[in-house]
């Protein structure tokens, strides 16, 4: 498997611009193209045993998918551990539920207020949090998660335990509606924010806040002494997973119309944080493909009921004993340079 | 000579226990200073200080006339104060070339700082052979020679030294030595801190020594080196 990955990324290095370009494109109309391939006969196997393979695509997969890159720029990019990271989603979720079901904006609208907000959280949960390191990060991270569900149980603004119901779908783009059963629509939605979180992580990386993502999560203190502004590298890291979470919770709760704090527990937190670390930390392919596998599996076995956590707890078990680093682990660029050098 | 670094009356603790019980030193312009003592005198603490690494309790450092104490890591650094960290940490998983861009992280200077790039692959040539080798790969003294690389890539006014002879080999030790001489011969001031204390004394021109956080001796470092209390202390005779 490793050698697999090495040689994928020696061809991409052989390839020029135009063969990238058309490499790109047809990867993204396949993967486009995904929510029909659970419509023919010898593909319907895919459809899980309760929800149709179109809805799992849209939910959990994609949006796993979405909130592991956005978790990956914090856990895996610059090692800070957030255990509270549905608190974002759930942010971006009922800022659409309230202003969805309060004002007349609608979900393209309310989308950067969902945004703003989770970030504007991040920022306030990161500049006292983000001053501590490890294990007691991860502490302050976890009960922010809680803090935020608990007062959305609490809140009449937020229905409380009822939650918010009615949450209005998105309006149409480009002429494509979005209905409730109208699964493909939401999962291109997704997909696209999926593209640009990839992207802008990949610019990142190469750029001044990556390098000191990297060198902050290697070693904090030699980073400071390198003259990496250890707090405001990690409040960006913070607020753009925060971004990305609070964006995911937009489409959920339009797509759901309906939304309840019970949808945020500490679970999901840790479940987004399984797919990074089963995918593989740090590497954008890992992390979808583990989000990927985590979101359709245990769907996919619902069939047996009550062992299914079992299994579902087995099977990560025994991949994380087979691939300690995950199913793709960081890839190794410079290995792949320094034997052509040679 | 001025005074590029001025430590006065510096007191650091960790909790309840005061690691540097008001030390005071100082480093002129174009000189090496060296701080010697034994493990656990408060050396480390000290230059840790310095970086703004650490927060004193009290007392002061002034920098180029500027106080420096309290501020953070990245303005000290900014500053052109830069630290070769004890124990060779470099980024293990990133290559050399990597790690020395991250010494230059607050520069713009792309041309100033591939000519900076040049200077120190020519001070460790051992380091232009390794260029794309991960860090956390190399020998011993190649990651030593790379934490002094990456520190100099600041382009520093005063580079500090945290014990760049620690776990070397005899041969290595000395080429770092003379490496050090080389570097203030480029205009860099140096403060050093070392337990391997004849090699220090040898390059220096003034030494400290530190005992139980307080200053217990400086001057000349060639009067110390012959001074009956240090050689017996930390000579071996």
């Amino acid at each position: 498997m490793i050698n697999l990955r090495d040689k994928g990324a020696s061809i991409w290095e052989n390839w020029n611009r135009v063969q990238r370009t058309i490499f790109v494109l047809i990867s993204i109309t396949v993967v486009a193209l995904m929510p029909y391939a659970g419509g023919f006969g010898p593909t319907s196997f895919l459809n899980t045993p309760i929800s149709s393979y179109q809805a799992v695509l849209v939910y959990p997969i994609a949006l796993f998918v979405l909130m592991g890159l956005g978790l990956n720029i914090v856990v895996g990019k610059s090692g800070l551990l957030d255990l509270g990271y549905v608190a974002f989603f759930a942010i971006g979720a009922y800022t659409m539920a309230i202003m969805g079901t309060m004002t007349s904006l609608n979900t393209w609208e309310i989308l950067p207020f969902g945004i703003f907000f989770a970030m504007v959280a991040g920022l306030l949960l990161g500049l006292p949090a983000l001053r501590l390191r490890g294990d007691y990060l991860a502490i302050v991270t976890l009960g922010f998660g809680e803090i935020v569900r608990i007062v959305a149980l609490n809140l009449n603004i937020t229905g409380g335990p009822n939650g918010v119901v009615g949450v209005p779908n998105p309006p149409p783009i480009l002429g494509q509606k979005f209905e409730l059963n109208d699964h493909a629509a939401y999962f291109w939605v997704i997909l696209v924010m999926i593209l640009l979180v990839i992207w802008m992580v990949r610019r990142f990386t190469i750029r001044r806040p990556g390098r000191a993502w990297e060198a902050i999560r290697q070693d904090e203190d030699v980073a400071a002494l390198m003259g990496v502004n250890l707090l405001v590298y990690k409040l960006w890291s913070f607020t753009i997973g925060a971004a990305v979470g609070g964006a995911g919770g937009v489409i959920y709760a339009s797509k759901t119309m309906f939304i309840a704090p019970d949808m945020f527990t500490f679970n999901t937190s840790i479940l987004v944080l399984a797919c990074v670390v089963f995918g593989g930390l740090g590497n954008i392919w890992g992390v979808i493909l583990g989000a990927s596998i985590l979101g359709y599996l245990p769907e996919r076995i619902r069939f047996i009921s009550n062992a299914r956590q079992l299994v579902f707890g087995l099977v990560l078990l025994i991949i994380m004993n087979v691939r300690p680093d995950g199913l793709l682990p960081r890839k190794k660029r410079e290995k792949i340079k320094q034997k052509e050098a040679k | 000579m001025s005074a590029l670094l001025e430590v006065k009356d510096l007191k650091v603790s960790y909790g309840s226990i005061m690691a540097v019980k008001g030390l005071s030193l100082t480093v002129n312009e174009g000189e090496i200073v060296t701080l010697i003592g034994s493990n656990g005198a408060g050396k480390s603490t000290t230059l840790r200080t310095i970086s703004g690494l650490l927060k004193p309790v009290s007392g002061s450092i002034v920098f180029k006339g500027q106080e420096i104490a309290g501020k953070a890591g990245h303005d000290i650094v900014a500053m052109g104060l830069c630290q070769s960290p004890e124990g060779r940490r470099i980024f293990p998983r990133m290559s050399v070339r990597e790690n020395l861009d991250l010494g230059a992280f607050l520069r713009n200077d792309k041309v100033a700082i591939e000519a900076d790039r040049e200077r120190v692959l020519d001070l460790f040539p051992r380091l232009r052979e390794r260029y794309e080798q991960k860090g956390g790969t190399m020998s011993g003294g190649e990651q030593q020679m790379l934490a002094v690389a990456r520190a100099l890539m600041g382009a520093p006014k005063l580079l500090l030294l945290d014990e760049p002879s620690m776990g070397l080999a005899p041969v290595l030790v000395d080429m770092i030595f003379e490496t050090i001489i080389k570097i203030r011969e480029q205009g860099i001031t140096i403060l050093l801190i070392e337990q391997n204390a004849s090699a220090a004394l040898d390059v220096a021109d003034r030494a400290y020594v530190l005992e139980s956080g307080i200053i217990k001796m400086s001057g000349k470092a060639s009067d110390l080196a012959k001074d009956e209390a240090v050689t017996k202390a930390y000579l071996g005779g």
